[in-house]
């Protein structure tokens, strides 16, 4: 799941070598905590988190095979 | 090859140069100057050659490449077996997915497939070129949810035929209003429009005045 997470975000931005995803298993759920370039921070948001939301919808229907909860944290490196 | 960097005495001659080396033409290709040159003093003092980078843009045959690995990579790292399929047409782009048990890619009113086509879109389209729309379908999925749509419509437009008094549909997206729009072109005594903000605009049926 978190290669899934991993490869979605490398194929939308300018800079994949700067992608990072951590995971965080949690009592009922996994987080997957994503991190882009500053630059690249639109290009997984989009418009009104259009983009986002298309990233997480995959990752929620890959999620459905292993039963688990998962979330996408977008993380802002920059505050 | 794709791409090249040429050194000239003005930028137009290093363009035409690389033009002349990928033997295309000047709309087929983006074209980035990395230094623009200068003749410096009685052409020899102080002068600096031009440099262009020049690349050609990606063309659709070439999308239809991107959209296959894309998925293909992406079906692997979910676990799933499944045979994609990509053809262009029109300028678009159109992939066919099948394989068993995918009900899960389509999700509910086919929110996960349209998801999957959204990030295709994206990734095809991201190395600018010519904008092409991608449009995916998993087991005959929009064909069927189109042949659903249009009979709706059509029963539908007996119902405001009938009773004279406009109809709403559940909210659709814009491709599904678009078919529902399409079908009922052909009745003149009706007029179709949307009402309401996405993602609950949804299709006005009402009787022509």
């Amino acid at each position: 799941m978190k290669e899934l997470v991993e490869f979605l975000a490398k194929s939308l931005v300018e800079h994949p070598e700067e992608v990072l995803v951590n995971e965080e298993k949690r009592d009922n759920e996994t987080v997957y905590k994503l991190h882009v370039a500053a630059k690249d921070m639109g290009r997984v948001i989009g418009k009104q988190g259009r983009v986002a939301k298309a990233l997480r919808t995959v990752v929620k229907a890959g999620a459905i095979k292993t039963g688990e909860r998962v979330r996408v944290d977008i993380i802002d490196d920059e505050v | 090859m794709k791409d090249i960097e040429v050194c000239g005495r003005t930028v137009e001659e290093a363009i035409q140069e690389a033009l002349i080396k990928l033997n295309t033409t000047r709309d087929q290709v983006e074209i980035n100057i990395i230094e623009e040159g200068n003749k410096g003093l009685f052409g020899i003092l102080g002068s600096k050659q031009a440099r262009v980078f020049v690349e050609r843009k990606p063309t659709i045959e070439w999308k239809v490449v991107v959209a296959k690995d894309y998925l293909n990579r992406l079906l692997e790292k979910m676990n799933i077996e499944a045979q994609v399929k990509v053809r262009s047409d029109e300028g678009c782009v159109f992939v066919d997915i099948s394989g068993e048990n995918l009900g899960f890619m389509i999700g509910r009113r086919g929110q996960t497939l349209d998801a999957l086509q959204y990030l295709t879109g994206l990734v095809v389209n991201r190395e600018g070129g010519e904008w092409i729309r991608v449009v995916i379908d998993i087991e005959g999925y929009r064909y069927r949810r189109e042949q659903t749509l249009r009979a709706l419509a059509r029963r539908m437009a007996y119902k405001v035929q009938t009773t004279g008094r406009r109809v709403a549909l559940d909210p659709m997206n814009a491709l599904e209003r678009r078919i529902i729009h399409s079908q009922l072109q052909e009745f003149d005594d009706l007029e179709t429009h949307s009402e309401g903000k996405e993602p609950f605009r949804r299709v006005i049926i009402s009787p022509k005045k």
